[in-house]
């Protein structure tokens, strides 16, 4: 903002690249941007692409003939697909707000300057970046221990604390929040609780939608963790469902001779069409690809934030 | 003797009068405490996996003790080299496409003037970070699976029978996979760039050019210089995870295909597959515990060659 009201001052106008350059600048740059977005352009436009053009032909931008039917179809004959869709969005309305709300609480403790509980929180917090058990213990502990195998509860769960974002969230309060005001309350005889959720949490909006978009945006775009754990379709996240339709159509193709066999036709006969898939894509990705633009501040002001240590 | 237990007592006392003091800031703390300890924790523990017969019935610390035998398996083999290259060799390859690719993105969309169309560009390459791997293995599919785009065009020209697929071209991959990084990345991080150069305080850039400093001298000798903070931040935090790959990649997108293994094989796909797949957990275990340690090693070293050479700079 500060940047384009200084557009007009004389000293830009002087430091400026040569109408040449900023021509050749402008040309590459769009060209690049243009080259950037297309490939998901080809995914709408095979989605949009008409039977009989993708019987005989490749995927193409410039398709014979169209057809929405596709999208016609999508919603009526998969009722997996719904299911899909309302699972995910549950998953992440809630665990966005879960996940920001705790991590909030937890930084509010880390910036607490003369706290003497906090350099072991952020110990904890801290050490958790530096060594992981990995994987496998995880995995172990989910299922064995935890039996969240096939649970609404690890998708909901799984990642729901991340270090870089505790971080952030700190800095944020600590740099945004004058620390007066934490003595004026402290004065007024204000308990923790209340300068959190009366002070804190009103002041550091902007922080919290920094972190709830990277939180909301990695939610709806994770597949690994249904892979891993989700069996049942009904509880499959879309992002999952995406992928597993892939590889089983991926497998199918590259055994010429089990798609030849009974079985294998009755599983192609099963799989959705082409253009089916690609519309599966495009109503999943469309959430996120309309709304980030709004919100494109957030996400790199959350990234220069990181980049500051506090 | 007395004196040590009543300076014990009262040591007590006012750890405990400390903490009713601030019995909610600790209840504050406590949810992701609590999530700590059960999923990064916990799992910290489990790594006695490694070197054990892991059997569901006895447990994680019942089960038959084994030894080192779970490591020499996986080291006796080719595979414990070929996934610690590849996973290396693909990081490297990321840090410095990326890095490179997005600082000089950056010095670019900084310096046109018409500034509608340089926020109109950035809207445009920040894309591809909002799509997920499951919706780029698709993308990639559109374009060099069997019906693909770009395969259509290949054929075309190279006049090979329909049946190749690209999908087992292994000299393909390496190149594919870095490309597709960078395509997902670089636009986000060339624009966080962005926003710190214009951060810079226009007096440094006002001195330089009474003294006549060029365009490319400003960059080099205060631009540049200017960005050293986050972008050592950033290999920090990329050196740690040398030895972590990305299974969106390596995984997701190249459809995992068994003739591709020699070169998207990395220690995720393997903890993954030797779990899922073959069932052994000990040796999975085992990936993932010389994944965790070197990892953990590689993350201090980094960090104390960065202390040297710029405190300002270390991670802690």
């Amino acid at each position: 903002m500060a940047r384009d009201k200084s557009d007009g001052s004389s000293f830009e106008k002087i430091n400026r690249i040569k109408p040449g350059t900023n021509l050749l600048f402008s040309v590459v740059m769009s060209v690049l941007a243009v080259l950037t977005v297309l490939p998901v352009l080809l995914v709408f436009i095979i989605s949009i692409t008409s039977s009989d053009s993708l019987a005989h032909r490749s995927f193409s931008f410039f398709p014979e003939s169209t057809s929405f039917i596709a999208y016609q179809g999508l919603f009526k004959t998969g009722s997996r697909l719904l299911d899909s869709y309302i699972i995910t969005v549950e998953v992440t309305a809630l665990h966005t707000v879960l996940s920001v709300l705790i991590m909030t609480m937890y930084a509010y403790v880390l910036a607490q300057q003369r706290f003497g509980g906090r350099k072991f929180y952020t110990f904890v917090v801290f050490f958790t970046m530096l060594f992981s058990g990995g994987l496998v213990p995880s995995y172990i502990i989910n299922v064995n221990v935890l039996h969240m195998y096939d649970s609404f509860w690890i998708l909901l769960l799984s990642g729901m604390v991340g270090t870089f974002n505790i971080i952030v969230l700190r800095t944020f309060i600590t740099t945004t929040i004058p620390i007066e005001l934490f003595d004026a309350a402290q004065i007024d005889g204000a308990s923790d609780f209340t300068v959190f959720f009366r002070i804190v949490l009103p002041l550091s909006k902007a922080g919290l939608a920094t972190i709830g978009l990277f939180v909301l945006v990695g939610k709806w775009n994770e597949w690994f963790t249904g892979i891993l754990y989700i069996e049942n379709p009904k509880l499959t996240p879309l992002q999952t469902m995406l992928t597993r339709i892939q590889q089983k159509l991926d497998y199918i193709t590259q055994n010429s001779s089990y798609a030849s066999s009974p079985d294998g036709l009755q599983m192609l006969k099963n799989m959705p069409s082409e253009q089916t898939r690609m519309a599966i894509v495009v109503i999943t990705t469309m959430p996120v690809l309309f709304a980030y633009p709004f919100f494109q501040r957030y996400f790199i002001r959350g990234m220069t934030i990181g980049s500051v240590k506090g | 003797m007395i004196r040590d237990v009543s300076v014990k007592r009262k040591h007590r006392t006012s750890l405990l009068a400390k903490f009713r003091k601030h019995w909610q800031l600790h209840v504050l703390a406590l949810p992701v405490l609590v999530y700590l300890l059960i999923f990064s924790y916990a799992p910290m523990f489990g790594v006695v996996l490694a070197f054990e017969r892991y059997s569901i019935a006895k447990g994680f610390f019942g089960s038959p003790w084994q030894g080192l035998e779970n490591f020499e398996f996986m080291f006796a083999t080719q595979n414990a080299w070929r996934i610690t290259r590849n996973t290396v060799l693909y990081n490297i390859a990321f840090i410095c496409v990326n890095t490179t690719l997005s600082i000089l993105l950056a010095l670019i969309l900084n310096e046109m003037y018409i500034k509608r169309l340089s926020k109109a560009v950035q809207t445009l390459l920040i894309m591809p970070y909002f799509l997920s791997m499951s919706i780029v293995a698709i993308v990639v599919w559109g374009f060099i699976g069997p019906k693909g785009a770009v395969t259509s065009i290949l054929l075309k020209i190279l006049g090979r029978p329909a049946s190749t697929d690209l999908y087992t071209y292994t000299p393909l991959w390496p190149f594919l996979l870095v490309l597709i990084s960078a395509w997902k990345g670089v636009g986000y991080t060339a624009i966080v760039y962005v926003a710190s150069i214009s951060g810079i305080s226009g007096e440094y850039y006002e001195a330089a050019v009474l003294d006549g400093a060029s365009k490319l001298q400003q960059a080099r000798y205060i631009t540049l210089p200017h960005l050293k903070h986050i972008i050592v931040i950033m290999l920090i935090l990329s050196m740690g995870g040398m030895f972590r790959g990305d299974m969106g990649l390596n995984y997701n997108v190249t459809q995992h295909r068994g003739e591709l293994y020699p070169v998207i094989d990395i220690i995720d796909t393997y903890v993954y597959n030797a779990l899922k797949v073959q069932r052994n957990t000990g040796m999975a275990a085992a990936a993932g515990l010389y994944q965790s340690v070197v990892g953990f090693v590689l993350i201090i070293l980094s960090n104390k060659i960065v202390r040297r050479v710029d405190e300002e700079s270390a991670l802690y």
